[in-house]
């Protein structure tokens, strides 16, 4: 509990008092699925066995199944990785850095935003490992392993390395935030339910008593977990863009491309958070915890990481006419007016132009708009990727060997496969986990001594 | 009984009764594994239920290990090692390759008893130790699986007993026999055909050639009454005009000739000058793209160009001008005025089958004084000697009924001559026709019997290809089937005292050619000739008593040259005509395929065409500007089918606009549309043959009149290795200078760009002197391998793409894999045209009407600052301490990291098995078991999902490097050659080691040596994508243009 200033807008609204908390989210868990989630789930479940049919005959008979050439040897694979692991930047920036900015409004979708980390990151790294020629070795060749080959030894100076330590690293931190903060609300959902339910959610919840001590703990552990996440929300996509900004092809090789590519990450993050908190939160008839308020918080930041995306944008450019490098200054021109100008300037709309409508309070506040925009932001930050990968590997230094890059059904199938995977996660998340974080809203509820302190709400809070 | 106690240790002694207790058991102790039950006191000593599960466990696990391994293949090894065969120790064996009239003196490298690789043999003045593409692939052939296993009759498998008995009786009662074959180098060959007419009087041997150089014998006997060849030499001519003779690529003996050609292409300080070269062509042919300057013209019009040509020489001789020749051509004069100032240096050659025009290009040699000095045709050649006339009359006398008998001798006249169709219809009405091909190709599928031929590697044989040059075939290997040599197969069916064609030979060879070469003992004469290869006999003495062809010379040894000048006005003129306003065709072979012989060879069908860089097709080539006016374009290969009608034949081939392709022309490409090759080439293309000319008795392989393309909607897709035509000006990538530039300085065209320090604009730097890199060059203390390759003088032939395939096992894909862009040709060839312009990137982009052209081989430049190499996650790929970059298969799981790194993308990445795989049946060498004899053991093949490369032939360098071990010296440039470098038959690829001041790449590249690091300081070196940094060990030579300044 926490005093507010009573001036202060609630940032959970309908007077909620903590028996409504506990109960509105609970009560998702402990219904029965209903209609909406069963066909939400068969769809996606549908994604999932047709985009498995594409992956299996991918490992099956090789990459070559895709439509990659001896030109362009990363397309939609290292297209798909960086949108998803770029996607699955939210969850941890809103849960550490928000949390050590003490910004409360973080708490209604944070748990959401975490869990579509995990399972961002979850698709992302599918696809480092389904790439390669030789998965069935290479998942592990590229751990510095002890073995018996001599001094054979992983190398250190590739950025592909890297990417596996922080990306590993990544998803472990997040993984691990992420549960910690699920146990005190496993407990809840222990303490309501019954047979099967509640051994299972006994077993989730790790004996969680809600003593003092434990939550001293709890939120110890909280604490040292954000300020190690922090640094890797930075690192990750600073590490993914080190894969092309450590190589010499032009495109690749910048320098700009770390702040770039955080600032597109949490874009895109904030984006893919909003696509599904508006749906679960419509779904749910979330409507007092995740309000209007929260929305537009997400849109400013969506529109500044747009703006900031959109200044390296044109930053690129500038430096590829001010760096006097012809081959430079051929790949940028190449973007913007070759073959693929198409992918450009759907890049250019979706994540320069369209974030710039949030500057108007009405959009940004729109419900509608928030959604579609959501999307376009998406949409922009995969071709944002495209435009990265392919462009400046379809045309690089000898003219020889530029070629064109034509997806096939497997590449779509595969991307398939993560989406189906994505959504079946995330509705499993959904309808058996608490969407919202019940221990930490009750913290933001408004204290107001007329409202929420009546007796009723004291001996419910010492019930729970 | 004595008191003595004998103990066996003191715990008997003591007599303790804890050893008592277990004094009868085996153990004493209780072993610990019975420990706990012991403690736990139970009697049951048998093992637990946790006994039986970690058994099980580990008996589970161990066998599901076991069953993760390979599976066992057994090599079993010689019970009696033949003597000169060592495992593991290639043999190399001289022998010659002549197929129809094409030849090439050949070294076969064998291991463990079956040839791997063809490569040209450097004794033979020839070739100079060069090949070209169909000798490289040749070997490839050998393991065919389409190749006939068995005499056939009718159709089925017989014996040969049986088809000897009844093809003999057959002869026996045919009257009128004809040997139908294409050019026979083989004198004994020829001796044998001699003899079997003999027995069989009604015989009559008939020669023709797919591509028929008729016409120019036709010419030399009615100028010189020599009815052959004449010897060409490139190499003592300043000038070469050429119209429409390929000589660099398909015309008669191009492996020779760019041998010649390409020593006056050679740049260095001490040799400035090169020859200048004119081609008046229609089609871009290798050899118009390697021209200094190149004139399209119509085919129609080039007996009007060598007329024009021969009048502005004759009207400075004095000699009689032709008259009424009208014809603008531009260059034409100063072609003319090039070739009089270099007078007994030049050399003009034509294409044409057409005798009047060939007679027009003697005259012009002739007022040049060419003949002695560039063309020598007191030596006869014999590459082609097809009688146009003689086969026309044939399919006549066929189709009249008036043959009883035919023998086609290793030819197909049905798939490639024009009347081919005819033929296959009458062909009904010859009672006995036998065909010896080695497979069933489309004669032999017409034919009652076929009685296979071995490969060329299975055989004995000798060749001349020049009078007085003889050279040897020996066999690599004992026949893989139950084939016989169609020389035995002539000498049983004339009854010869012997059958076997290797005695025959050897007694052709004592009588012949053994009592002049001045040996007293046949054994070692033949030993050193089988050894060698290749002899030159002197021709006075052999002359009386070699073939019929010299008997010709002889007869007319001292006729003077004849020309009628006012005569041949009048044919030139109704033959060919200034202006034609309609369209024409010009039929032409390309340099991998040639006329189709080898078409079921995959690594041919997918050799990139030098020019288009297309495979696995033919196609109409059009014009820019026909592509224009008709509304065509071509993105990344896709077209439209059209259908090309000729001399009333219809045709139907993808179109393909081709830079330099002459307006109103055609060209399509002879060799393709085989019905019955075998499964890799049936069905690929159209059969042009069809559509060549021959109502007049000569071929002719153009036309001019009623030529019509109807375009249809159908679309298809080319296959093309390249598809970006320019070279977007990148100075970086192809460099080059004129002539009179590079004379005044050695550095001109160099691009060496410079960056700025923080010292400021003043004191730029090269770039690889701002480095984080450590000098990697300071750490070749052994060898450090290098590279040199002369942009003058490849003409881009491919046959190092070749060579390569065949030396380091490269997969061939096939078609669709390649319009997915996954060639994986470890050596490819860039082919640049010249841009339209260089103001913008949308002129850059466009190839010029009628561009320059640029070959640049490309293949992994072993950078010493490899981009490659810092990304690889599991350091696959990684430095040697000799400069190279290597690829350990073992360790890539398949990231493409480094392919992407590449700035030269040469690295080749497996995307499918292309080995052992039903989906890539095309990849004959790694798909069936009698094509994988041709793998070079040496060299891995690939798994699927690893990434492969250049390696410089590493095993080749660890062989030489051990050779020169085991006999205690240092590696010499003779221990050790690329497959590349060694094909080459211009030696434009030179490869060496850099740290060996005494090589040939050290000279060449005029290399320096300071306390710590080398420099390079032949001016017209210079690597590709220098201000990278990457620091390759390949260095190009600058491409020199000899054009006058006012053109370029």
């Amino acid at each position: 509990m926490q005093v507010v200033s009573s001036v202060r807008e609630p940032l959970i609204t309908g007077k909620k008092t903590y028996h409504d908390v506990t109960h509105d989210i609970c009560v998702r868990v402990e219904q029965k699925p209903t209609k909406s989630w069963l066909m939400a789930m068969a769809v996606s479940l549908g994604a999932l066995l047709v985009g498995s049919y594409a992956l299996i005959i991918t490992l099956w008979d090789g990459i070559g199944m895709w439509g990659l050439n001896r030109t362009v040897g990363w397309a939609w694979d290292i297209t798909n990785f960086v949108w998803w692991v770029g996607i699955g930047h939210a969850g941890t920036l809103i849960s550490a850095i928000l949390l050590l900015f003490r910004q409360k409004w973080r708490m209604s979708i944070n748990r959401a935003a975490e869990a579509m980390t995990i399972f961002a990151v979850i698709c992302a790294a599918l696809f480092p490992v389904v790439h390669m020629g030789r998965p069935w070795l290479g998942f592990y060749w590229a751990l510095p392993l002890p073995n018996t080959f001599g001094s054979l030894w992983v190398n250190f100076n590739s950025p592909l390395l890297w990417d596996v330590f922080a990306i590993s690293t990544y998803f472990t931190v997040s993984l691990v935030f992420w549960y910690i903060g699920l146990i005190p609300d496993f407990a809840t959902i222990r303490d309501r339910a019954k047979g099967v339910s509640k051994i299972i959610y006994g077993a989730l919840s790790f004996g969680w008593d809600g003593a003092a001590k434990t939550w001293s703990r709890y939120e110890s552990v909280a604490l040292i977990l954000a300020g190690l996440a922090t640094p890797l929300v930075l690192s990750v996509h600073t590490i993914v863009s080190f894969d092309f900004a450590t190589s010499v092809i032009p495109g690749w090789h910048t320098t700009i491309f770390p702040p770039y590519f955080v600032a597109g990450a949490i874009f895109s993050g904030f984006a893919m958070v909003m696509t599904l908190m508006l749906i679960t939160r419509k779904v749910y008839k979330l409507e007092d915890y995740i309000t209007i308020k929260h929305i537009e918080l997400m849109n400013i930041i969506v529109m500044v990481t747009g703006s900031i995306v959109g200044v390296a944008y044109i930053t690129e450019l500038f430096m590829a006419w001010y760096s006097g490098v012809e081959y430079e200054q051929y790949a940028f021109l190449n973007r913007t007016s070759g073959p693929y100008w198409w992918a450009y300037a759907t890049m250019m709309t979706c994540n320069v132009i369209s974030p710039q409508l949030f500057w108007f309070k009405k959009i940004r506040t729109s419900i509608a708009a928030s959604f579609i925009l959501s999307i376009v932001v998406n949409i922009g930050m995969w071709f944002e990727r495209f435009v990265i990968i392919v462009t400046s590997l379809h045309r690089d230094y000898l003219p020889s060997s530029w070629a064109m890059f034509h997806p096939t059904l497997y590449d779509m199938g595969v991307y398939l496969f993560t989406f189906g995977f994505f959504f079946t996660a995330f509705f499993m998340f959904a309808k058996f986990f608490p969407v919202i974080n019940i221990a930490e809203i009750k913290s933001i509820l408004k204290s107001d001594s007329e409202k929420s302190t009546t007796a009723e709400a004291v001996i419910e809070n010492a019930n729970q | 009984m004595s008191n003595k106690i004998y103990w066996k240790g003191l715990e008997q002694l003591s007599n303790d009764p804890e050893f008592v207790k277990y004094a009868d058991k085996e153990f004493p102790e209780y072993l610990p594994i019975n420990q706990k039950k012991q403690s736990a006191d139970t009697p049951d000593d048998g093992s637990s239920r946790r006994d039986f599960l970690k058994m099980m466990g580990f008996s589970v696990a161990a066998a599901s290990l076991a069953a993760c391994e390979a599976p066992v293949r057994k090599a079993i090894p010689y019970l009696n090692k033949p003597v000169e065969i060592d495992p593991g120790i290639p043999n190399y064996y001289a022998s010659t390759y002549a197929e129809g009239g094409d030849y090439c003196s050949i070294v076969i490298k064998t291991r463990e008893g079956r040839p791997i690789k063809v490569e040209g043999n450097k004794q033979c003045m020839l070739s100079g130790g060069g090949s070209t593409a169909q000798v490289e692939a040749s070997v490839l052939s050998l393991y065919d699986q389409e190749r006939l296993t068995a005499p056939m009759a009718a159709g089925k498998k017989s014996d040969w007993e049986t088809v000897d008995k009844e093809i003999k009786s057959a002869l026996a009662s045919s009257r009128n026999i004809r040997i139908i074959s294409n050019t026979v180098l083989s004198p004994t060959t020829r001796k044998a055909v001699e003899d079997f007419i003999a027995k069989y009087p009604g015989a009559k041997h008939i020669t023709y050639d797919p591509q028929s150089a008729h016409g120019l014998i036709q010419a030399n006997q009615q100028s010189f009454g020599k009815a052959h060849l004449p010897v060409y030499n490139f190499s003592k001519a300043d000038v070469i005009v050429s119209l429409d003779a390929d000589f660099l690529g398909t015309w008669i003996a191009p492996v020779t000739y760019i041998n010649q050609y390409t020593k006056r292409r050679k740049l260095s300080s001490s040799q400035k000058g090169m020859s200048r070269h004119y081609q008046f062509e229609s089609n871009m042919t290798l050899t118009g793209s390697n021209a200094d300057y190149r004139i399209p013209v119509k085919a129609s019009q080039q007996g009007l160009i060598a007329a024009a040509i021969y009048n502005s020489l004759a009207a400075k001789s004095g000699a009689p001008t032709i008259s009424g020749i009208q014809i603008e051509v531009p260059f034409l004069d100063k072609a003319a005025d090039a070739l009089w100032n270099a007078k007994g240096k030049s050399l003009v050659v034509s294409g044409s089958n057409d005798p009047e025009l060939q007679m027009v290009i003697n005259a012009i040699n002739q007022i040049l004084g060419n003949y002695g000095s560039t063309i020598d045709l007191e030596k006869a050649a014999y590459y082609r000697q097809g009688n146009d006339q003689d086969m026309s009359d044939f399919i006549a006398d066929v189709a009249a009924g008036s043959v009883d008998a035919v023998i086609f001798f290793n030819s197909n006249p049905v798939y490639d001559h024009p009347q081919g169709g005819l033929l296959e219809s009458e062909l009904g009405k010859v009672a006995l026709k036998i065909s010896t091909a080695g497979r069933m190709d489309e004669t032999a599928s017409v034919c009652d019997y076929t009685t296979p031929d071995h490969h060329y590697l299975e055989s004995w044989n000798d060749a001349e290809p020049i009078a007085g040059h003889l050279s040897l075939c020996q066999p690599g290997i004992t026949p893989l089937f139950n084939t016989r040599q169609a020389q035995s197969s002539f000498l049983t069916w004339m009854d010869a005292e012997t059958t076997d064609y290797y005695q025959y030979l050897t007694q052709n060879w004592k009588s012949t050619y053994f009592p002049s070469s001045g040996q007293s003992d046949f054994d070692t004469f033949w030993n050193q000739c089988l050894y060698n290869g290749i002899i030159d006999i002197d021709l006075s003495s052999a002359m009386d008593t070699s073939g019929e062809s010299t008997q010709v010379e002889d007869e007319s040894d001292n006729q003077e040259f004849a020309f009628d000048a006012a005569a041949i006005s009048g044919a030139l003129q109704s033959t060919y005509q200034t202006d034609n306003s309609g369209m024409e065709l010009v039929l032409y072979q390309k340099v991998g395929l040639g006329t189709g012989g080898q078409a079921n060879n995959p690594w041919l069908q997918e050799l990139p065409d030098p020019i288009t860089k297309a495979v696995w097709d033919n196609y109409i080539t059009v014009s820019q500007k026909f592509a224009r006016d008709n509304g065509l374009s071509m993105v990344e290969g896709k077209t439209k089918i059209a259908n090309l009608t000729a001399n009333g034949v219809t045709v139907s081939a993808p179109i393909l606009i081709q830079p330099g392709q002459a307006n109103g022309t055609f060209g399509l490409a002879l060799g393709y549309g085989r019905k019955s090759a075998g499964k890799v080439a049936n069905g690929l293309g159209a059969n042009a043959f069809t559509l060549i000319n021959s109502s007049n008795g000569s071929l002719s392989y153009y036309a001019a009149g009623d030529v019509a393309l109807e375009i249809t909607s159908e679309t298809h897709r080319i296959g093309q290795t390249q598809t970006h035509e320019t070279y977007m000006g990148r100075e970086t990538v192809i460099q080059e200078a004129l002539l009179s530039e590079y004379q005044k300085d050695e550095y001109a065209g160099q691009f060496a760009p410079k960056i700025a320090t923080w010292k400021g604009d003043e004191e730029k730097v090269a770039p690889h002197k701002v480095t984080l890199w450590k000098h990697h060059q300071e750490k070749y203390v052994n060898h450090h391998w290098g590279m040199s390759i002369d942009l003058n003088s490849c003409i881009g032939c491919g046959t190092c793409t070749i060579a390569c395939q065949a030396e380091n096992n490269v997969p061939v894909v096939g078609r669709d894999e390649v319009l997915t862009r996954r060639e994986m040709h470890w050596i490819r060839i860039d082919r640049y045209y010249s841009s339209t312009g260089v103001e913008d990137y949308d002129s850059l982009e466009q190839a010029a009407e009628n561009p320059e052209v640029t070959f640049q081989p490309m293949m992994c430049q072993h950078c010493n600052n490899a981009p490659c190499e810092t990304v690889c996650p599991v350091a696959a790929t990684v430095h040697s301490t000799e400069g190279l970059n290597q690829m350990a298969y073992n360790r890539c799981i398949g990231t493409r990291y480094c392919a992407n790194n590449c700035p030269y993308k040469v690295r080749r990445f497996n995307w499918f098995k292309y080995h052992d795989n039903d989906q890539f049946a095309e990849n004959t060498s790694m798909s069936n078991s009698l094509g994988r004899m041709v793998l070079n053991p040496d060299v891995t093949v690939r798994a699927r999902g690893v990434m492969e490369k250049c390696t410089m032939c590493v095993q080749r360098i660890q062989a030489g490097k051990l050779l020169a071990k085991r006999e205690g010296r240092r590696p010499s440039d003779e221990d050790v050659n690329v497959a590349c470098a060694q094909a080459c038959p211009a030696e434009a690829i030179v490869f060496g080691d850099m740290n060996n001041p005494d090589s040939k790449l050290s000279k060449l590249l005029k290399i320096e040596y300071h306390d710590k690091h080398k420099t390079v300081e032949e001016p017209r070196a210079y690597t590709v994508l220098q201000e990278l940094n990457v620091d390759p060990n390949v260095f190009y030579l600058r491409k020199i243009r000899n054009k006058d300044q006012e053109n370029a």
